[in-house]
């Protein structure tokens, strides 16, 4: 078993840029945990560099925030293609709880584009190393969308075959009373 | 000469062990109350959206498209995982599971769509309606956030506006 995933993950190592703009530094620490001994990721060949440009993927931590765009956009730019960007903690996949303060953008998406979102304030290393993992294809994710619904009543949402138009307006043809 | 230091250097760390968690190969107990995502129960939900006014990243919004039903929306992409929605509800219905293996390449994934239908409940007062829009405002029972952007609406006549109030900060970038 163990010489399965040597196959599977030798071939494919991973050259990492660690980007902070302007988070708390928690999902660093961990980021940085990942990379020690204890949870060691430089058995699966992952291996921090200093410089974007020698780089394959993009460790984004942090909200974009409104000094730090433009140096993070630049780093994007000067990685070279094929590149993957990882957004690391909740921070940087939605905005944390930063999201609507003075000085933050938003999430790092709305900088540059991201492939895969490892979610968690700060995400366990173990975390993290499994969102490396569904990147690189060796696991299957553990998460879907979740829809629940209790009734189905008569209106617009539930069945919008019975929409029509009338006098250029869109009207819910059954509704008998709003 | 300095190959056989190296060697000596070896020799001397693998006697000391290894100290690598052999995690993905076996799994990792996590500790004892441990805070992974919540989980929505719809049996036990009674729509009061206590979750929603407490959550801090205001990742809970509620929308009422009529006086029956109300949908409690969970996006996942803020949500810090404190656990403040589990400790205020009064049923239960939210409990913090012990998944953190939430990695995934559509953010959308973690979402949870909750759709209740609002019968005679006692806690948020929606079993009548108000006389006029101002007694309806008063009453707990009516939020009007903006689903479709995963926006919360801050000012209370939302009902009169389709455009939330809070607008992205824009920017230019090189």
């Amino acid at each position: 078993m163990l010489r399965e995933l040597c196959k599977k993950i030798l071939p494919r190592s991973l050259w990492v840029y660690h980007a902070n703009s302007g988070g708390c530094n928690g999902c660093d620490i961990e980021v940085l945990n990942v990379l020690t001994p204890y949870y060691d990721a430089e058995r699966f060949g992952i291996k921090l560099v200093g410089s974007p440009r020698h780089a394959d993927v993009m460790l984004c931590q942090g909200p974009a925030s409104r000094t730090t765009a433009r140096a993070l956009k630049r780093a994007y730019d000067a990685m070279p293609a094929p590149k993957l960007v990882f957004a690391i903690g909740s921070c940087a996949c939605g905005g944390g709880i930063w999201y609507d303060t003075y000085n933050i953008i938003g999430p790092v998406e709305k900088v540059i584009p991201v492939n895969y979102y490892i979610p968690g304030c700060p995400p366990r290393p173990e975390a993290i190393l499994f969102g490396v993992a569904v990147a690189l294809g060796l696991v299957d994710k553990k998460t879907a969308p979740v829809k629940f619904k209790q009734l189905e009543l008569p209106i617009a949402e539930y069945h919008p075959e019975d929409l029509v138009e009338k006098d250029g307006m869109v009207v819910y043809s059954k509704m008998e009373h709003v | 000469m300095s190959f056989i230091s190296k060697l000596k250097e070896t020799l001397l760390c693998l006697k000391a062990g290894r100290v690598t968690l052999p995690y993905p190969m076996q799994a990792k107990p996590v500790p004892k109350r441990f805070r992974g995502r919540p989980i929505f129960d719809i049996n036990k939900c009674i729509g009061c959206a206590g979750c929603a006014n407490n959550c801090p990243a205001r990742e809970i919004l509620v929308e009422d498209p009529c006086q029956e039903l109300r949908i409690i929306k969970y996006i996942g992409r803020r949500c810090t995982y404190c656990g403040r929605c589990a400790d205020v509800c009064p049923e239960g219905a939210i409990t913090m599971s012990q998944e953190y293996e939430n990695g995934t390449n559509d953010i959308h994934d973690i979402g949870q769509d909750l759709r209740i239908f609002m019968g005679t409940c006692q806690r948020c007062g929606r079993c009548f309606k108000g006389v006029g829009p101002l007694d309806e405002l008063m009453m707990k029972g009516y939020r009007f956030d903006d689903l479709k952007k995963d926006n919360w609406v801050y000012k209370s006549k939302a009902y009169l506006d389709t455009e939330p109030v809070v607008r992205d900060v824009e920017i230019e970038l090189d």
